[in-house]
């Protein structure tokens, strides 16, 4: 990132931005910085990567199932345990 | 909340009850939302199957109080993250940087980390070896980042629910979170961008 004043005044408001909520007048600020800071550019696209690889890698947590039947035992709900 | 699971089937009055068949339909219901909060917050499986474990007992024990005006999946999130959160604190006593409280006020950190990793091909930014940095890139934010980033990004709550789950503002929650995302991005910016050097090596 360069040392333009905008680059860091922008940068808290990036996370939003990314999400698309954003209120209108901040969002084009951003638009227009971004269309000649190339590194700020950089920044936002590897910022939405980032949040993108996160959603995607949820989706792979599973739980084991010896670690649902050992909840259930805990609790001692084992007889209500379905198969 | 954005759960796939039948919450409104469950009858509350039945659970405050202390009807067992009743609890035993929340926890096959919840089971899955907490134990991946968990590993995500801890990044350990026995410590996330203690967690599991602590919040569906205290969840059991305290249903009684609950007074329907969160959730009940707010309300379990809630017991869940508080129990990950004061692992967290037991395990480390002596770090203070997962004690530190965050001033959200302080000046963010400018990013440091400027290379365009995203065209590295999907295999390469999903293999086993990215993910298993990408876990612990979580686990090194300071906790109280840590639990908004997971309950936003990796639980995918609306930024309401997880600030009602953290007790904070909407407008706290929102600035824990760009903290948390921009560390990640400086974090797997410095992964992926060796990668991509290595790559760019090998043709």
């Amino acid at each position: 990132m360069n040392e333009h004043a905008e680059c860091k005044h922008l940068l808290g408001s990036l996370s939003e931005y990314v999400d698309g909520v954003l209120e209108e007048t901040l969002c084009a600020e951003i638009e227009r910085h971004l269309a000649d800071c190339e590194d700020c550019r950089i920044v936002v696209d590897t910022l939405n990567k980032t949040v993108y690889l996160y959603h995607q890698s949820a989706a792979q947590v599973s739980v084991p199932e010896d670690v649902r039947q050992r909840l259930f035992r805990r609790l001692d709900l084992d007889d209500l345990l379905e198969p | 909340m954005s759960s796939n699971t039948n919450v409104e089937t469950i009858n509350l009055e039945a659970l405050k009850a202390g009807d067992r068949a009743e609890f035993a339909r929340l926890v096959e219901s919840h089971y899955e939302l907490v134990y991946r909060l968990a590993i995500k917050m801890l990044n350990n499986p026995q410590d996330a199957e203690d967690v599991l474990q602590e919040t569906f007992t205290k969840a059991f024990r305290h249903i009684g109080g609950f007074d329907g005006r969160s959730s009940l999946s707010t309300w379990l999130y809630r017991i869940a993250t508080n129990e990950a959160l004061m692992f967290l604190r037991r395990q480390k006593p002596g770090q203070i940087s997962v004690e530190e409280p965050q001033g959200d006020d302080e000046e963010l950190q400018k990013p440091l980390e400027i290379v365009d990793w995203c065209c590295l091909p999907e295999e390469e930014l999903m293999s086993a070896e990215a993910q298993r940095y990408l876990d612990e890139a979580v686990s090194r934010l300071p906790s109280s980042l840590r639990a908004a980033f997971v309950l936003r990004d990796i639980q995918g709550l609306s930024t309401l629910e997880a600030a009602e789950v953290l007790n904070l503002s909407e407008t706290a929650l929102k600035t824990r979170l760009s903290r948390a995302r921009l560390q990640l991005r400086e974090s797997l910016s410095s992964y992926y961008g060796k990668k991509l050097r290595e790559e760019g090596k090998r043709t």
